[in-house]
């Protein structure tokens, strides 16, 4: 079975075969295009659950991830979002920077997943950083593996949503595999990169105290990481289900109680982590 | 706007006139210092209807519809792109409406006034959007005939949808220096049930009410409270006596307005967050 995203040299699939001599060195092309235009699904522009302060959140098109709770299944394809150029977003940015600076807050890229459009993500945040702003993204770490140190320095905080640490957990909750995500929080941790960790409590699929304290235990010994949080699961999102024609196999599963929300914190607590 | 400034600054003049010639406000007003400076206040209600409505001439295809007599009773606007709309921080729109308040103060002040009265001016209103609302037709903007104005300087409630910050950052834009009267500000934010401590919050807001003063804002009126409790207030008027919220310059019993004025106050945008 092919990996993911990798492209067999001299294979069909393979863009080199066929070049004519006189075509462009290919470095040449990329800086001037690659991530100019990306897909964006929406923003908002006051929001105090996407870091610190008050933020500006961009909600980016595209994610590799199937969640069964996810609340916004309308930014599963990249291709559904609207196609716009980065020259946009950092202007209509700018209208707002005097303002964050002043509240304490920043830019959050979430979406989506800001990974799937590294390049155009990474331009966003470089023009954030331009712009004086703290600049954070919400991600999954999946694609974890192609964020590179040029990207890293125009990041100051990552919320790394550790969704499981039972590996068939996250495999029924997304759809993916779980080892990417734990290898980009050890990479963070070792160059210590901010990060905060965040954790949707589901009940009767995350809940399990066994995948919490594997969470728990995972993070605990990381110093690069300020906060867990832990986010009760809602169902704000599921008219979007229901609107796409999509299975909502969570319509009966009930928002977690105080008491359970209150257990897992604890759990996070007696491993040694800040959790809120 | 000419007509009307000149309308407007001859009805006050009369109106005052008619005050010193009955002086029956003369008891209250022998409390009065012998030397003041006088002023004639003026003052603009529904600012974002007609920045709304001038925005969409502007950048749709705005068309009139008239009756058999042939006035006026109706617009349409046959472009398919929305037009801007005030609220949303966005600079088409509220350089119109800033231009307004300026353009209008200087057409005002070269009207003579009784006594040399200094002009001056405000955009707010208290509860008088409800009413001048029922009394202005369908506008350009959309909205329908009867319909409530948004109180005071308050984008047109539900059209500021880009978050709160947008909508500060717009009234903020409105040049205090042309409205010395005030510019009012009503936000609604519903309680945060967030893991931030009440210390925290309150600080929140403090640093919201900084940052919007910093940005030119003269005026915000904030209330904390979620729909749900003032519709509940609306049908059971007994379980709420003491609920008091600000109406756009002062505070008031809610179970005391009128149905209509509750409507209003229910209708305005709830920002989620702040």
């Amino acid at each position: 079975m092919p990996q993911l995203g990798h492209v067999e040299p001299g294979s069909r699939h393979d863009l080199h075969i066929g070049l004519s001599p006189d075509a462009p060195d290919e470095s040449e092309l990329r800086e001037d295009i690659d991530g100019a235009t990306g897909y964006l699904h929406s923003y908002e522009t006051a929001s105090r659950y996407d870091g610190p302060g008050l933020r500006v959140v961009l909600f980016v098109s595209g994610c590799l991830l199937r969640c069964t709770y996810c609340h916004n299944p309308d930014t599963w394809h990249l291709k559904d979002g609207t196609y716009i150029e980065v020259k946009e977003i950092i202007d209509r940015l700018g209208k707002f920077a005097s303002a964050l600076r002043h509240l304490g807050g920043g830019l959050t890229i979430s979406g989506g997943e800001p990974m799937v459009q590294q390049a155009f993500t990474r331009r966003i945040l470089a023009g954030a950083k331009q712009l004086g702003l703290h600049t954070a993204i919400e991600t999954s770490g999946f694609l974890g593996d192609r964020i590179d140190d040029r990207y890293l320095s125009v990041l100051d905080l990552v919320l790394l949503d550790i969704k499981s640490s039972n590996p068939e957990t996250y495999r029924t909750v997304t759809g993916r595999d779980l080892a990417p995500t734990l290898r980009f929080a050890e990479r963070m941790a070792s160059i210590g990169k901010p990060v905060w960790v965040r954790f949707t409590l589901v009940p009767g699929l995350t809940d399990d105290p066994a995948n919490v304290d594997g969470i728990a235990r995972f993070v605990a010994p990381m110093k690069n990481v300020e906060w867990v949080e832990v986010q009760p699961f809602h169902q704000l999102g599921a008219f979007k289900w229901k609107a796409m024609n999509l299975e909502y196999k969570l319509a009966h599963t009930t928002t977690p109680t105080p008491d359970l929300v209150e257990r897992v914190l604890e759990q996070f607590r007696a491993a040694g982590c800040r959790a809120r | 706007m000419d007509w009307l400034a000149r309308t407007y600054v001859h009805a006050m003049n009369c109106i005052h006139y008619m005050h010193d010639k009955y002086f029956y406000e003369r008891l209250e007003m022998a409390l009065h210092d012998r030397d003041i400076l006088r002023t004639m206040a003026f003052g603009i209600a529904g600012l974002s209807v007609v920045a709304d409505s001038l925005a969409a001439i502007k950048y749709g295809k705005v068309r009139v519809v008239r009756d058999n007599t042939g006035l006026v009773v109706d617009y349409k606007n046959e472009s398919k792109n929305p037009t801007p709309q005030f609220g949303n921080n966005d600079e088409r729109v509220d350089g119109i409406a800033s231009n307004i308040v300026t353009q209008f103060m200087q057409k005002i002040r070269k009207h003579p006034t009784y006594r040399n009265a200094t002009h001056t001016q405000s955009v707010l209103t208290i509860t008088s959007n409800v009413v001048y609302g029922k009394a202005t037709g369908n506008t350009p903007d959309g909205r329908r005939k009867g319909e409530p104005f948004a109180p005071g300087a308050n984008p047109m409630h539900g059209r500021d949808n880009h978050g709160w910050l947008a909508s500060c950052l717009s009234v903020a834009k409105l040049p205090y220096r042309d409205s010395l009267d005030g510019i009012s500000y009503t936000v609604s934010v519903a309680p945060q049930k967030a893991h931030l401590s009440d210390t925290e919050l309150v600080d929140a807001a403090v640093q919201a009410f900084d940052m919007y003063f910093d940005h030119g804002g003269f005026h915000m009126n904030l209330n904390v409270i979620d729909k749900e409790t003032l519709e509940d207030a609306m049908k059971n008027p007994d379980k709420y006596p003491q609920l008091t919220i600000r109406v756009s310059g002062y505070a008031v019993n809610f179970v005391r307005l009128t149905r209509e004025q509750q409507q209003d106050v229910i209708s305005r945008t709830f920002h989620g967050q702040m």
